[in-house]
């Protein structure tokens, strides 16, 4: 600033910066000494942690990179040590789990709640998909919730349903068994199809045609009570389901049970013993065991 | 500008004319009073110097007892019972629960707190209109401290012309001896302070054995650090400058006083005209002041209250008590500066008897809102619900139809027991008919039976099924009924109404 533009304050006696803005002046008082040197320290501090800590970006082979320092501390590092340890320290109870019988770990508050917990991500990772995040199911699959177990409800049956599957080619011990197509495949005609329909809808009080449902009783007797039963109530060591419930895999409307006589079906549900490992099963299967319906 | 210079000041200090009454007079500037404090000066040191009287022997009693209550409070026991905490006054952020002797509260009853403070409040109002800042004057932490630093100071330096003397004078050996000593206790101070506080967060003799092995929580360090440099620095170096530039109280308790406050005060009608007084000559025609000036050199805050009131004044009273000592040995009666309210000086003048009135409209309606808040705060704590239900229902899925056809809901049940004992609680539905309720991991004999530990809070998961031929309760998808508690020993209940979902 020229001589000329210098100002003193009349009141505080100090020099203002010459600036005026509708006759308000700024004091160019000097900054405070412990200011000052802390800003100093700063800047010293700043020079050490250049030298010690990871600071300055440079392009190295066309890829960004940094200085390392001479501590060469990679904050990193740390977040991978910890994470580590987190899984080891995981890796144990995983372990307690795989080795305790499934009955054993249920009745062990210590680890049931881990096991749960452990099941619910997994449920999410990977069965989620096709039984929905709420495990209620759809059209289809399953919904986990309920009481009705095509292949069982006990905490072994639904251990060994996850880890073989459902008509999982690749698995020798999968459950297999499949309800034929009645229809497609001549083994039936289409008017007893349509009779065994409507005694089916019979065990719920839902026939439409009694005659038919009479009929149709004969028909039944002959072809479907190896799986289902002579009473409806179903087998599931065979995977048949109950036809005398509430709950219908694929809908219990006439058209749809006419259409499941006709052209059979045979849902799939892969092996999940090649993509998880026996502890995660054993957690997805409490999961699932505790979600309301388990036997 | 000489005179607020330190050389100005140490020239006046050493002008302690031999004075006619034999009072060692002092010809000073209170170097804070708002005519002497330019807006754009930096600090002018205070040296207070030493009083005895009433108002001194009040200071030193406040300060012991508030101190001591600092400083012991995290020591004294409480038994709870097993598993709790024995400490009297604990604020257990871990746990999430505050304890204090027989209060114990949780996070949601944080209110209580508020309660607390909003009493406090009005009952800083209260005492302000009646005696001024007594709070202030007497039992502010930032007064207790200050007070002890510049005691401390005076017990290492010397009382206000040889602190004077001392830093108007080069560096010596035993300036610097004088000046580190110094320095040190105050640190000492400071860090018993900051060490003193972290105790009110854990168990104090755990903590102390963890402070002595260095192996305490790093935040309990951190604590130390802060608090012992706050002490320090708002103590020590700050001092007045906290209550002149940092409070805001200062600039709130001018709306609490009113004519009829009793305020510490220069009675003008009787000091004035003020001049120096030969011994034997007469008092005919003039005031009792002498102009001695020991009332501004007594004061911590470095103002002269003769200016009338001002907000820099503490009202610590110290000013009384340097007055009271002139006015005995000038053989004029005491109470020149005295606790006076702002309406008497013209009620004196106007020769009207003056007037102390504690019970006015204003101090009634503090009271009364005092009364007021206590007796809520009272009958909240008297009638404190010891048992406490949430319930939360499962969104995803609503509800699911079971293999007989009925209608199946999830609930998770939160049950706290706040009592220092557990407890059985039976746990049952109300208006849902024909409902039946299902533990969802039957972990106890009985599962409608549900077992609290002592201060604790257990969730439980239950499911509830409605049987076909009951699902007309359930209308537009939804039903109203509610989940009941039952304490068995005393039969305490507590419900909390919730909703059955269906199909539509
Ligand atoms: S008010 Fe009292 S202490 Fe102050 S100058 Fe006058 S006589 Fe001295
Ligand atoms: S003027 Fe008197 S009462 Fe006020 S701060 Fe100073 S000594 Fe204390």
């Amino acid at each position: 600033m020229t001589q000329e533009h210098k100002h003193r304050d009349d009141l505080s006696g100090v020099d203002t910066t010459g600036h005026e803005w509708d006759g308000i002046r700024e004091l160019n008082n000097p900054l405070p000494k412990w200011w000052l040197y802390t800003f100093y320290a700063c800047i010293l501090v700043a020079a050490v942690y250049w030298v010690l800590w990871p600071t300055w970006p440079y392009i190295h082979d066309g890829v960004w990179t940094h200085t390392n320092g001479v501590l060469s501390y990679v904050q990193r590092d740390t977040v991978r040590q910890e994470l580590a340890a987190v899984a080891a320290g995981r890796q144990q109870t995983l372990d307690q789990i795989t080795k305790t019988p499934i009955e054993n770990v249920a009745s062990n508050s210590q680890l049931m709640e881990v096991a749960l917990a452990g099941g619910k991500a997994a449920f999410g990772d990977n069965c989620a998909p096709c039984h929905g995040s709420n495990a209620a199911g759809s059209k289809g699959f399953a919904n986990l919730n309920d009481d009705d177990w095509l292949w069982g409800g006990s905490l072994k049956e639904i251990q060994q349903t996850i880890t073989h599957g459902i008509r999982w080619e690749a698995d020798d011990e999968t459950h297999q068994n499949q309800m034929p197509r009645f229809l497609k495949d001549g083994m039936l005609p289409r008017d007893q199809v349509n009779d065994v329909v409507e005694y089916v809808l019979s065990f719920s009080g839902r026939e439409d045609d009694k005659a038919a449902a009479t009929r149709g009783a004969a028909v039944f007797a002959a072809n479907c009570v190896t799986c289902h039963g002579a009473d409806g109530k179903g087998n599931k060591d065979l995977g048949a389901p109950n036809l005398t419930d509430a709950i219908w895999l694929y809908g219990g409307d006439k058209n749809t049970i006419l259409e499941t006589v006709s052209n059979g079906r045979g849902g799939v549900m892969p092996a999940w013993n090649s993509r998880l490992s026996e502890g995660t099963i054993k957690e997805l299967a409490l999961y699932v065991h505790s979600l309301g319906g388990g036997k | 500008m000489t005179e607020l210079s330190l050389e100005g000041l140490a020239a006046r200090a050493a002008q302690e004319a031999s004075h006619p009454h034999g009072v060692a007079g002092e010809i000073i500037t209170p170097v804070n009073s708002s005519k002497n404090r330019p807006m754009y000066a930096s600090r002018v040191k205070v040296y207070p110097k030493l009083v005895h009287g009433f108002f001194r022997k009040m200071k030193w009693i406040v300060m012991a007892v508030t101190l001591g209550i600092y400083y012991l409070t995290p020591w004294l026991r409480w038994h709870r019972g097993p598993g709790l905490p024995d400490q009297a006054v604990l604020l257990d952020f871990a746990h999430s629960r505050f304890y204090f002797f027989f209060i114990e509260i949780w996070p949601e009853e944080i209110y209580y707190i508020t309660g607390l403070l909003i009493l406090a409040a009005i009952g800083l109002f209260l005492v302000t209109s009646v005696a001024g800042r007594v709070w202030c004057g007497y039992t502010c932490p930032q007064t207790v401290w200050t007070d002890l630093f510049i005691h401390v100071e005076r017990w290492i330096e010397g009382d206000r012309s040889a602190r004077i003397r001392l830093d108007r004078e080069g560096w010596s050996v035993r300036k610097l001896f004088l000046k580190v000593s110094k320095h040190i206790v105050w640190l000492l101070i400071a860090l018993a302070t900051g060490g003193a506080w972290v105790f009110y967060f854990a168990d104090a003799p755990a903590l102390a054995d963890q402070l002595w092995h260095l192996d305490a929580p790093v935040i309990a360090w951190g604590a130390i650090a802060a608090f012992t440099a706050s002490t320090y620095l708002l103590g020590g170096i700050a001092r007045e400058q906290v209550c002149i530039y940092m409070c805001p109280w200062p600039r709130i308790q001018g709306a609490m006083f009113d004519e009829e406050s009793l305020l510490v005060s220069y009675k003008a009608d009787r000091g004035e005209l003020r001049g120096p007084h030969k011994k034997g000559t007469s008092w005919e025609g003039r005031g009792d002041c002498i102009d001695c000036g020991q009332c501004v050199v007594a004061c911590p805050m470095g103002i002269d209250i003769r200016d009338g009131m001002q907000l820099e004044c503490i009202q610590c009273a110290l000013c009384i008590d340097a007055c009271n000592d002139i006015m005995d040995r000038i053989e004029r009666p005491r109470g020149l500066i005295g606790y006076d309210t702002l309406s008497n000086p013209d009620r004196r003048r106007a020769g009207l008897k003056q007037r102390f009135r504690i019970a006015r409209p204003r101090t009634l309606v503090y009271a009364a809102a005092m009364l007021l808040v206590g007796g809520i705060m009272l009958y909240a704590l008297t009638h404190r619900q010891t048992l406490e239900l949430n319930v939360l229902p499962d969104r995803n899925p609503l509800f699911v139809t079971l293999s007989d056809g009925s209608i199946r809901n999830g609930y998770t049940l939160k049950i706290q027991n706040k009592e220092l004992t557990g407890h059985n609680y039976r746990v049952s539905i109300v208006g849902l008919d024909g409902a039946r309720l299902i533990r969802a991991v039957p972990d106890e004999a009985d599962p409608s039976m549900v077992l609290v530990g002592a201060d604790t809070l257990r969730a439980v998961k239950y499911f509830i099924a409605l049987p076909p031929d009951k699902l007309s309760q359930v209308k537009d998808g939804e039903a109203a009924f509610s989940i009941r508690v039952t304490r068995l020993d005393d039969g305490t209940i507590t419900e909390t109404e919730t909703g059955f979902r269906g199909p539509q």
